[in-house]
């Protein structure tokens, strides 16, 4: 099983989550994140004085997907999500161990 | 007899100026980071409720009673917890009732207080800050007050039946609604109290980025609007010198924000929201000395340059050190100096104030009176208040622990947070709030 953790701009989450459910992924997790890569942060300035604003806003989306699933999903994401501007953000990929369905006590793929 | 329709605008006009103070609990609580905005609203609500109350008891009485010698103090007996006050004497001082005035003068006092705490943000000691503010207003306010706004009254014999303060009278600067014993003196206090306490942890290091912008603007716009009780109100009447002064007070202040955001294009590259809401208040700052004694035109002069003077002086904290987190001196002291001394440049005879200065053919006459006036409340501001701030420094403590200024002074200080974050911090929605939650209200029975 594989763990799909995509960084992308806030605006473009609908389109993802979109083009996640046209290729059946039944679930993912979503979360509001700050960093910067090379696109940098942003100068603020208040009563004269600059701020150097590091962090940028970005969206978390995590999927956890079976083994002959992950690149379809990395090209979905990649695809929906790419403006072709700096800061359109990364997909990468993880292995994991175990997975368990909370309610039913299901494990490996029967929980996905 | 109550001539009522300058009894109703006196009232209405200390009304105004009352809601002044929570306007700048906005303005200054939207300027510093979401963990202090609660202590620092509540610095301006405890002014509100502490100076009203030594008011009643015996600020009027320091300000407004017969004067005890040299223009420097009112006589604190006179009118002891306004002892006297309650019967109708309106023939005797010019057609409203002394209880309005006394109300109108009240509100001045809370605001002046209340300007300081902005230098101080986030680190004073709540206790402490309400002790300062009883001792301030008492021992450097109510004198001030004194000084500049309590006229000696001569009656139509020529006898002399009330003896005013010494700026008022024997200077005879014009400070027509405050630019000294309000704006200099808040301003000389926030400086001193500013080197007092000392600098905030990581200032100048770190980022102190305002939280809520909006607040500020919605503080800008409510000061504005009181500010029109503080300066046409201070005509105490419903006449044509109110009138003046309300558009003076208008228009003064729409050039110090063009002023403010023109300054910040060219030096910036930007105009900001909150230079606009500065540029609002250094306008209105300036124009209160002045608003009697400038025409429009002279208004509009003397807040375009309030407003470029005041967007440059906010830098000088930065050159020279202090934390004056709020930039009440940028702002207050500046703009108030620079309000006071215009006078001397600015004022038209055509004015109701009917001064002729050096822009219109006067001497230095008025300008010297207009700076003699203004250095002097600074220089007593400064020194007195320093002191004050000093001695509650090594007595009770004025600051609060470094570890306590990091978690946040409204956690530590007022067990209180301004925001419930739920969808950054994980508030109200999350198990571990919902299970916070559940233990307090168990602790409680």
């Amino acid at each position: 099983m594989k763990l799909v953790t995509a960084i992308v701009k806030p605006f473009k989450l609908d389109d993802v989550k979109n083009a996640l459910e046209l290729i059946g992924i039944a679930g993912l997790t979503v979360s509001e994140v700050q960093g910067f890569g090379r696109q940098r942060g942003h100068t603020e300035v208040y009563r004269g004085a600059e701020y150097q604003v590091d962090f940028v806003p970005k969206v978390r989306i995590e999927v956890v997907v079976s083994e002959h699933d992950a690149a379809r999903v990395v090209d979905a994401v990649v695809e929906s999500a790419s403006t072709g501007q700096i800061g359109d953000g990364k997909v990468w990929v993880t292995t994991i161990d175990e997975i368990v369905r909370v309610r039913t006590g299901e494990r490996g793929a029967d929980a996905l | 007899m109550v001539n009522t329709g300058d009894t109703a605008w006196i009232l209405t006009s200390a009304a105004l100026v009352l809601l002044m103070t929570p306007g700048l609990a906005l303005f200054y609580g939207g300027m510093v980071r979401a963990k202090s905005v609660l202590n620092m609203m509540m610095m301006s609500f405890g002014a509100l409720a502490l100076v009203s109350v030594l008011w009643v008891l015996y600020g009027y009485s320091f300000a407004f009673g017969n004067d005890v010698g040299g223009g420097l103090l009112g006589d604190p007996t006179e009118y002891l917890g306004l002892k006297g006050l309650m019967e109708d004497v309106t023939t005797d001082v010019g057609g409203y009732p002394v209880m309005a005035f006394v109300g109108f003068q009240a509100v001045f006092a809370i605001i002046t207080v209340a300007l300081i705490s902005g230098a101080i943000a986030d680190r004073a000691k709540f206790g402490a800050w309400m002790v300062f503010t009883g001792v301030w207003v008492t021992i450097v306010y109510f004198p001030i007050a004194h000084w500049v706004f309590d006229f000696t009254i001569t009656e139509d014999d020529g006898t002399v039946s009330h003896v005013g303060g010494w700026i008022a009278n024997n200077l005879a600067a014009i400070d027509f609604a405050g630019g000294t014993a309000v704006h200099i003196n808040a301003g000389a206090a926030g400086l001193a109290l500013a080197l007092v306490l000392g600098k905030r942890r990581g200032f100048g290091r770190e980022a102190m980025r305002p939280h809520n912008l909006p607040l500020v603007m919605i503080g800008a716009g409510l000061l504005w609007f009181g500010w029109f009780g503080f300066n046409a109100g201070s005509a105490l009447a419903a006449n044509n010198t109110a009138a003046v002064v309300w558009v003076n007070t208008l228009v003064a202040t729409g050039a110090a924000a063009l002023g403010w955001l023109l300054t910040e294009k060219i030096r910036d590259g930007h105009s900001t929201s909150l230079g606009g809401a500065s540029g609002v208040v250094a306008g209105l700052v300036a124009i209160t000395p002045a608003c009697s004694a400038v025409s429009p035109i002279g208004a509009i002069i003397l807040g375009a340059i309030a407003g470029v003077l005041c967007a440059l002086a906010v830098g000088l904290k930065y050159r020279f050190g202090y934390d004056d987190s709020l930039d009440v001196v940028g702002v207050h002291l500046v703009g108030g100096l620079w309000g006071t001394i215009a006078i001397g440049f600015l004022a038209d005879p055509d004015a109701p104030a009917g001064v002729e200065s050096l822009f219109y053919g006067g001497s230095v006459d008025q300008l010297w009176r207009q700076v003699v006036g203004a250095v002097a409340v600074l220089v007593v501001s400064f020194v007195v208040t320093y002191v004050i701030g000093l001695v509650i420094e090594k007595t009770m403590g004025f600051r609060i622990t470094e570890e306590d200024e990091v978690a946040g002074i409204d956690q530590v200080v007022h067990a209180e947070s301004g925001y419930d974050f739920t969808s950054l911090s994980g508030g109200s929605g999350s198990a571990l709030h919902q299970a916070t939650t559940a233990k307090t209200v168990e602790g409680s029975h």
